[in-house]
């Protein structure tokens, strides 16, 4: 699932930024950076749940592989999943690698709770998808809490992470994915339908942010994934 | 009781038509009752009357003493019947056609019963076939065959020889006078042909638009002295007139299709021929007629000799 | 009314008309499986074209759960023509054979007859679904496996968990048998007024297309009409691909969005059964018959 790669792609954020503005955000970074470095891959087994208004999807099983440095599967245990596609275009770990970025501070927000750093990403150069990124970032536990993502071409993707016997890795329970979603329509030749449906429920679908959740239930960290896994 | 069938003051209406009025008679047993009238006189009407296909707007009928309607289902348990054509299901074998309508009238068919009536009727050797490969001669004996598989003791009979040849006219006559005969049942059977009915009915009911005309023995009805020829000759103008003006005018019918028709004594026919002869008219036929119409005929001008009008 | 029943089967399954109905509901459903199999991937990609772009759809959706719903959704709007087949010859046919008047004067009650015949039509129109749901949905499965079924209505889709899915099609060819008997009863109906068999499945037929036509089109005058036409709830059975979620929008399994629609539509289809049947059984009983 190649959309999921913005998780990846939020951490590489952190990790490579080379151009920092302030010098506290930049030991922030680094300091998350070095967190994150102690996992060489994982896999993870958890529970996808699509949250969105025009969606009724029921929960489904899914594994997820990761390797350094930016190598990252979502496989579905059987069953059909729907994700905004999005993804796709900031799937681009290597952009990160040979442009920099700018790091700003931004201030301080609660997030569940949970004081954090806000810290603006912006890329240096005009040809990337993503516009701006900003992170959320429990300092106390050098976590990050919240990252919201601007692309040019899909709109602005938001995830929020919460923390739990992974938490020494980095590595979230509970990752929330959220996105825009759009309105869509069939004609009714298509589905052969005779009654509309009720203007309660089209309201009711309509301007709602989607969301897609993933409680994760087992880390294996560091025990070695084979490249054959990602192809 | 021995009337078998019992009908009182019996009228059906389709609509403003009628089709049947006020008509009343009855059949005792062992009798071969003939009904006879044209094409459209109520025959049909009535025998689907007898066999509740038709309900009638009014009337009373009594089978086997019994009222029709409160006994329908016992009272046609004793029936067979052949109505018009004699259809069934094309797409089955004889023997097939024959077990499935023998298992409705009431029997548990085994194959020796259908075995014999296949045989009874000649068609033992065609039972396997289905019967859209069947003449309409074979067809009218697998409906007689059906009729009488559950060995009624009323069997009716509605146009039984329509579409049928020569022989096979033949055999339906033979065959009721057989079941008549020999299997002692009362047979109720229709036709548009007086010369057909003639000669197997014990008694017969001639009914016209619906009402009875006349009920009798065919020696009754028939007064067997008394025929019309028709005559065709050389000049058949020349002969009309010749008639007209000698002792046979008061024999003379009118012309009919350019054919002289002559009622007269069987025995004076001799004598007809001798006057045409004497008169130098060149006889080409001279054939006495017998046909319903020309009994209609007679009635119509009067000529009744026994019988009971009911109009 | 055993007797009559077998009997009437037993005609109805000598008649090679049934054999066609047969033969056509397997050639239809053998092209639509060929076809999806060969070009499958084209047609999810029209139908989901809109919705593609904003999404990525990932999973087997090509199953054989999927293909059985194409195939519903196609098939129950032609099978009606194969049900009038049969259920519209079922007196006229035999009047126009002749064989009607033979039949009843029969030591046989009248109302046996004809509900032997209506029953035996209804049979007939199960088999035919049963017939339906071997092709459609097992030999689908077989050939296309299975996986959650993917639906796309109007103005939502709807994922169903591959374990949540065979009970609703259980009910949804339950509720399609509902709507093809009521097809069969209005056959069945209209053969009582006729005495050749071309009559009433052309009218049948027409007053289905009419009816299907009606409750397609949104006007406004239409629309008084549209709840009592037997079409308009024809086609409920979509209704059991249909759940329920709770206030975290997560799909209830087991459960059907509006259960109260299958209801309704079942008890106005029950009540044109009981209508059209019913007529023809009271009619049959006093009917004269002249054929």
């Amino acid at each position: 699932m190649k959309s999921f790669n913005i998780f990846i792609v939020v951490f590489l954020f952190a990790f490579i930024s080379v151009n920092v503005s302030a010098q506290d955000v930049n030991t922030l970074v680094m300091k998350v950076k070095n967190k994150l470095d102690q996992v060489n891959d994982y896999t993870a087994e958890g529970k996808m749940k699509t949250d969105i208004a025009f969606i009724k999807a029921p929960v489904g099983g899914v594994k997820v592989f990761y390797k350094k440095p930016n190598k990252f599967k979502l496989q579905r245990n059987g069953g059909i999943s729907v994700l905004p596609k999005g993804g796709v275009s900031i799937n681009i770990g290597n952009m990160i690698v040979t442009t920099g970025f700018t790091a700003i501070d931004a201030g301080f927000a609660e997030i569940g709770k949970v004081k954090t750093r806000i810290i603006k990403l912006l890329p240096n150069g005009d040809n990337n998808d993503i516009i701006l990124s900003t992170l959320y970032i429990d300092e106390a536990n050098l976590l990050i809490m919240k990252s919201i993502t601007s692309t040019r071409e899909n709109g602005t993707y938001e995830m929020e992470m919460r923390y739990g016997k992974f938490a020494e890795y980095g590595l979230p329970d509970k990752v929330f994915f959220s996105f825009n979603a759009k309105d869509y329509k069939l004609p009714k030749g298509i589905t052969l339908e005779f009654e509309d449906t009720d203007q309660a429920t089209k309201d009711k679908l309509k301007g709602k942010k989607g969301r897609v959740e993933i409680t994760y239930s087992a880390y294996e960290i560091n025990k070695g994934i084979a490249d054959s896994i990602f192809k | 009781m021995s009337s078998i069938v019992q009908v009182n003051h019996l009228t059906k209406k389709f609509n403003q038509f009628t089709a049947v009025n006020d008509l009343s008679f009855s059949v005792e047993k062992g009798d071969v009752y003939g009904f006879l009238g044209q094409n459209g006189a109520g025959k049909s009407t009535t025998i689907r009357m007898l066999l509740t296909l038709i309900t009638p707007t009014q009337g009373q009928i009594e089978l086997f003493g019994y009222d029709l309607y409160k006994h329908r289902r016992e009272i046609l348990q004793q029936i067979g019947a052949v109505i018009e054509k004699p259809d069934v299901y094309k797409y089955l074998s004889a023997y097939e056609n024959l077990q499935l309508f023998a298992r409705l009238s009431g029997i548990k068919p085994n194959r020796q019963i259908i075995m014999d009536q296949l045989e009874m009727v000649g068609l033992a050797d065609r039972a396997k076939d289905t019967v859209k490969t069947f003449s309409q001669g074979m067809k009218q004996r697998l409906g007689i065959a059906i009729a009488l598989v559950h060995n009624p003791s009323l069997i009716m009979l509605d146009e039984p020889t329509n579409g049928l040849d020569p022989q096979g006219i033949a055999d339906i006559r033979n065959l009721i006078l057989q079941l008549s005969r020999d299997r002692k049942k009362t047979v109720i059977v229709s036709s548009h042909l007086l010369n057909e009915i003639e000669q197997i009915a014990t008694r017969i009911l001639i009914i016209d638009k619906g009402h009875k005309l006349v009920e009798g023995t065919a020696s009754e009805l028939f007064d067997t002295s008394q025929t019309i020829v028709q005559l065709n000759t050389t000049d058949n103008q020349f002969a009309a007139e010749k008639l007209a003006a000698s002792s046979w005018k008061n024999n003379l019918k009118p012309m009919r299709d350019g054919q002289i028709l002559i009622q007269l004594d069987q025995e004076a026919i001799p004598m007809l021929n001798q006057f045409l002869v004497d008169q130098q008219i060149g006889v080409l036929l001279l054939q006495p007629r017998h046909s319903l119409e020309d009994y209609f005929l007679q009635i119509t001008a009067g000529k009744q000799h026994v019988g009971t009008f009911t109009n | 009314m055993w007797v009559h029943l077998r009997i009437e089967l037993y005609k109805i399954f000598r008649k090679p008309r049934t054999y066609l109905a047969f033969a056509a509901i397997t050639a239809l459903i053998a092209v639509i499986q060929i076809g999806l199999f060969v070009d499958g991937k084209e047609y999810t990609e029209f139908v989901m074209a809109d919705f593609a772009n904003s999404f990525a759809v990932d999973g087997k959706i090509l199953n054989g759960y999927f293909i059985c719903y194409v195939i519903l959704q196609l098939l129950l709007i032609h099978v009606p023509l194969l049900i009038a087949l049969i259920a519209a010859d079922m007196i006229s046919g035999e009047a126009n054979m002749g064989t009607l008047r033979l039949l009843l004067t029969k030591p046989q009650s009248r109302t046996a007859i004809v509900t032997a015949k209506f029953l035996a039509s209804v049979i007939y129109t199960l088999l035919l679904l049963i017939w339906i749901a071997i092709l459609g949905l097992f030999v689908s499965t077989m050939i296309f496996g299975t996986d959650d079924l993917f639906i796309m209505k109007s103005s939502y889709v709807v994922i169903v968990k591959e374990s949540d899915v065979f009970w609703r099609y259980a009910g949804a060819f339950c509720f399609a048998a509902l709507a093809m008997v009521t097809v069969a009863s209005l056959g069945f109906f209209l053969s009582f007024f006729a005495e050749n068999s071309i009559g009433p499945i052309v009218a049948t037929m027409s007053v289905i297309i009419v009816c299907t036509i009606l409750s397609t089109m949104n006007i406004p005058i239409f629309n008084i009409i549209k709840p009592y036409l037997f079409t308009t709830h024809m086609i409920t059975w979509k209704e059991f691909f249909d759940f329920k979620v709770n206030d975290a929008n997560e799909a209830i399994v087991g459960s059907i969005q509006y259960p109260e629609r299958i209801i309704h539509s079942s008890i106005v289809l029950l009540v044109h059964i009981i209508g059209f049947a019913g007529g023809a059984i009271l009619l049959f009983r006093k009917k004269d018959i002249l054929s």
